[in-house]
């Protein structure tokens, strides 16, 4: 702030608080007259009429004293101008020293996980308290309060991991995100083509087929999903292309909606966490869902 | 000083009402409006796009900033919660401020990128779908509304006027760029951006 302003605040307070003590001074009328009781302000409103009172003693000091108070106050902190305050107190300082507490309090102990491997701290119970206030902030949104997902968000308490269950697989998910590419196939595949591949993805499930589509699905499947998905539908966890074969639909496992998925292809995003969490907080989250999947 | 003339004459009262009360507006105030604390933007900080700012006001209109607050405060508890604590500098392009004053749901100031737009999309057409103990009302009529952008391009001169740089180009092709996208769209691009230029690991 410029000095200008910085004066303009100081004077228009100082001539405010004095401008306040003399109109309260000015009007106090010090004694009730001796046979006050009589004397009212002359306003009579349906026969009601008002005393002439002096203000109560209590009002007047009460008033009197958050004038002090605001003179001491705007001393002791910022609050006049640039003038920092006799106390020196800011509010990002305090701010930073409440930091700087916690992470005294707390950095330790996280570091002596962070130095341990996540198998190791996985069933530790301190880091499952910890690890579920971090999932409930940071995961929950998504993943459910239960880590059991939702439509489009994986169950991360199964065995059947998109991008591998290993401490470094969700590390690496946890750190760098994940953003998965299942290509749209409708306008290759046709709807023929669509529904005869869902079909050959309903016998790899044991589910009731149609045999003849299922034969041309796993033409289809052949020429284009075994790429990502495997020759034999497992799945490729480096390029987080589910296992198709276990019953586990990320996106619903009825017809229509493997259909629908086929069609339209999938474009799941798990965002990463470099830029927000620090180093030791994602080991120790890691070990908590690497805890919820065993 | 008799109070019964100010009180009898109220042309001096109307007079010494607005010399009281503006005490309050010319001390914390009008120093504000020259201050560069709160007049110049943060480093990367640009006007809204086309698509982003109709999707603000699309937040507006649905009154996400009655239950949903823009401001992180500098408290530990909230910097742990949401990241780093809002600055003036971040707002000088919100005409009107987003900052709300009532958390039903937590504060969005630093919302952008925390989610996938699928998860915004899902969140938006039925909170419960995601979130099942959520109470945030859903909004699937986003997902059919369509955006003309005829008055995209008058709203972005509206706002250069009170100082957001928009230029020429930009104001010319607002309306091509917004025409024909669905509300939903311009709503979860404005969320995705909230707040993503500053950045703090907690």
């Amino acid at each position: 702030m410029s000095s200008f302003w910085s004066g303009w605040i100081i004077l228009l307070t100082a001539v405010s608080l004095i401008l306040i003590t003399w109109i309260l001074f000015a009007n106090r009328k010090r004694e009730r007259e001796p046979d006050s009781t009589e004397k009212t302000t002359g306003h009579s409103y349906d026969g009601i009429e008002e005393y002439d009172n002096p203000l109560p003693a209590w009002w007047f000091y009460m008033f009197v004293i958050t004038i002090v108070f605001g003179v001491v106050y705007l001393l002791a902190y910022p609050g006049l101008g640039n003038l920092p305050g006799l106390l020196g107190w800011t509010q990002i300082e305090q701010y930073q020293q409440r930091v700087d507490k916690a992470e005294e309090r707390f950095r330790a102990e996280r570091d002596r996980y962070l130095a341990m491997p996540v198998e190791e701290i996985a069933d530790d119970t301190a880091v499952r308290k910890m690890g579920m206030r971090m999932f409930g902030n940071e995961c929950a949104q998504c993943h459910g309060a239960d880590a059991m997902g939702s439509y489009g968000f994986p169950n991360l308490t199964d065995d059947d991991w998109l991008y591998g269950g290993d401490p470094a697989s969700i590390k690496a998910t946890l750190v760098n995100g994940r953003q998965a590419a299942m290509p749209a196939w409708g306008s290759i595949l046709g709807e023929d083509g669509i529904s005869a591949t869902t079909e050959y993805l309903m016998q790899l499930n044991g589910r009731d087929y149609d045999a003849q589509q299922a034969e041309a699905g796993a033409a289809h499947f052949a020429t284009y999903c075994v790429a990502c998905h495997n020759a034999d539908a497992s799945g490729n966890q480096a390029l987080g292309a589910p296992n198709l074969t276990n019953g586990i639909w990320l996106y619903g496992g009825t017809r229509e909606q493997i259909a629908h998925t086929l069609r339209a292809g999938r474009h799941g995003k798990m965002p990463a966490f470099a830029d927000t969490l620090t180093e030791d907080k994602i080991h120790i989250l890691t070990a908590y869902v690497y805890g919820l999947g065993r | 000083m008799n109070h019964d003339k100010v009180e009898k004459n109220i042309g001096v009262m109307i007079v010494l009402i607005i010399v009281a009360i503006s005490f309050g507006t010319l001390v914390e105030l009008v120093p504000l409006l020259f201050s560069s604390q709160v007049n110049e933007p943060i480093s990367g900080l640009e006007p809204l796009p086309a698509l982003e700012l109709e999707g603000r006001d699309i937040y507006i209109r649905e009154g996400c900033n009655t239950c949903h607050s823009q401001m992180i405060r500098p408290l530990r508890a909230e910097t742990e919660r949401y990241g780093h604590y809002s600055v003036a500098g971040e707002f000088v392009y919100d005409h009107p401020f987003l900052w709300g004053s009532k958390r039903t749901g937590p504060d969005l100031a630093r919302v952008g990128g925390r989610y996938s737009d699928a998860w915004h999309r899902a969140h938006l057409y039925n909170p419960r779908d995601v979130v099942p103990e959520s109470n945030m009302p859903a909004f699937p009529w986003l997902f059919e509304n369509e955006l003309d952008g005829k008055s995209t391009g008058a709203k972005m001169a509206a706002l250069r006027a009170v100082g957001v740089p928009y230029s020429d180009e930009d104001i010319a092709a607002a309306a091509e760029a917004v025409a024909g996208r669905k509300e939903i769209d311009a709503v979860v691009a404005y969320l995705q951006q909230l707040g993503t230029l500053l950045k703090a690991r907690r």
